[in-house]
């Protein structure tokens, strides 16, 4: 059982191996460490739901090599993103920049949690405030403690 | 407020939520906006397929509506997308189509355009997609209009057929005339 699971196992690491099979060389790990950091953020225009690296679609393929080959350029990773978003637009990025089409998406749930808070405190504080609206009065308090002792 | 008025909140919220929802789910995902409409064609000078023609640079497109179509003989799609082409270029005879053989074989690239006839004015060699990435493209067949100020003004991704050709690029042609 286990010989079978270490199988399997084996099987789907190799599968996930299949993505991103070329090798590049870098003159510094630094640069190395670049290309993965863009090729992880940069979408592939074709497969929609998968970044360059984990995509075997040829223009990912292209992609990797002319963000390598821009980075050997000594570009930044500035210039690269800069590159990809005249392109292929803000979608290529995973990490979308701050602006008028994107101000929802990065401030939406933020405002949509202040506002549940609101709701809750002003619930809050109208509960105390008809907890207090309803606490007895001094002489309804003494009819309450005959009542409940059963004097009359 | 009336407090009574304020119970229906949740429930506007739920609604219009749910029809931003619904909006969001009818639009093909597929369809990814283009960051190249309405912005200058990318500069190229590249060879053409037929070596007697020379070559061509995006200069050479101004004055006149021009269909760009991105295509390879590697691409299923492009196959069933070609004899439309070659129908509706014959019939748009103010429109020029030009090919771009997108990572392909040459001589398998020249064999297909002899063989099945050729939509295009002329078709030029982007050996390795160095040219689809300056237009965005994603892969092939891709199609763009551009007008005759050399502005591309609408990226189609996958075939053309003549249904397609009638509803989205006559409109848009007949609009830059």
């Amino acid at each position: 059982m286990s010989r079978l699971l270490f199988i399997i196992f084996t099987v789907l690491c190799m599968n996930h191996l299949k993505a991103a099979i070329e090798v590049y060389q870098f003159d510094f790990s630094e640069q190395e460490e670049r290309f993965h950091q863009l090729s992880d953020q940069l979408r592939c225009p074709m497969c929609l739901n998968s970044n360059l690296s984990g995509s075997d679609a040829p223009i990912a393929a292209d992609l990797r090599a002319e963000i390598y080959e821009q980075i050997i350029d000594g570009r930044t990773n500035d210039e690269i993103i800069d590159f990809m978003t005249q392109r292929y637009g803000d979608f290529i990025n995973y990490r979308p920049p701050l602006n008028q089409g994107t101000v929802l998406l990065w401030f939406g749930p933020l405002v949509l949690l202040l506002v549940g808070l609101l709701i809750v405190w002003r619930m809050a504080i109208s509960n105390q405030a008809v907890d207090q609206a309803r606490s007895l009065t001094a002489e309804e308090q003494k009819k309450l403690e005959k009542i409940l002792t059963g004097k009359k | 407020m009336n407090q009574r008025m304020k119970l229906f909140i949740p429930g506007v919220f739920f609604i219009l939520m749910l029809g931003l929802l619904l909006f969001g789910l009818g639009r093909n995902p597929n369809q990814v906006p283009s960051a190249l409409v309405d912005r200058p064609l990318p500069q190229f000078n590249l060879p053409d397929l037929n070596q007697d023609m020379g070559s061509m640079s995006s200069s050479d497109l101004q004055g006149s509506i021009s269909i760009i179509n991105f295509w390879a003989t590697w691409c299923p799609p492009c196959h069933i997308e070609h004899p439309y082409l070659v129908e509706i270029s014959e019939r748009e005879s103010d429109v020029r189509f030009i090919g771009v053989n997108y990572k392909d074989d040459l001589a398998e690239a020249r064999l297909f355009l002899k063989e099945k006839g050729s939509p295009f004015e002329q078709v030029i060699i982007d050996l390795d997609g160095s040219l689809g990435i300056d237009f965005g493209v994603a892969g092939a067949p891709e199609t763009f209009i551009v007008d005759s100020f050399g502005t591309i003004r609408y990226r189609h991704v996958g075939i053309i057929n003549h249904q397609i050709w009638a509803d989205t690029f006559e409109p848009i042609i007949a609009r830059l005339k």
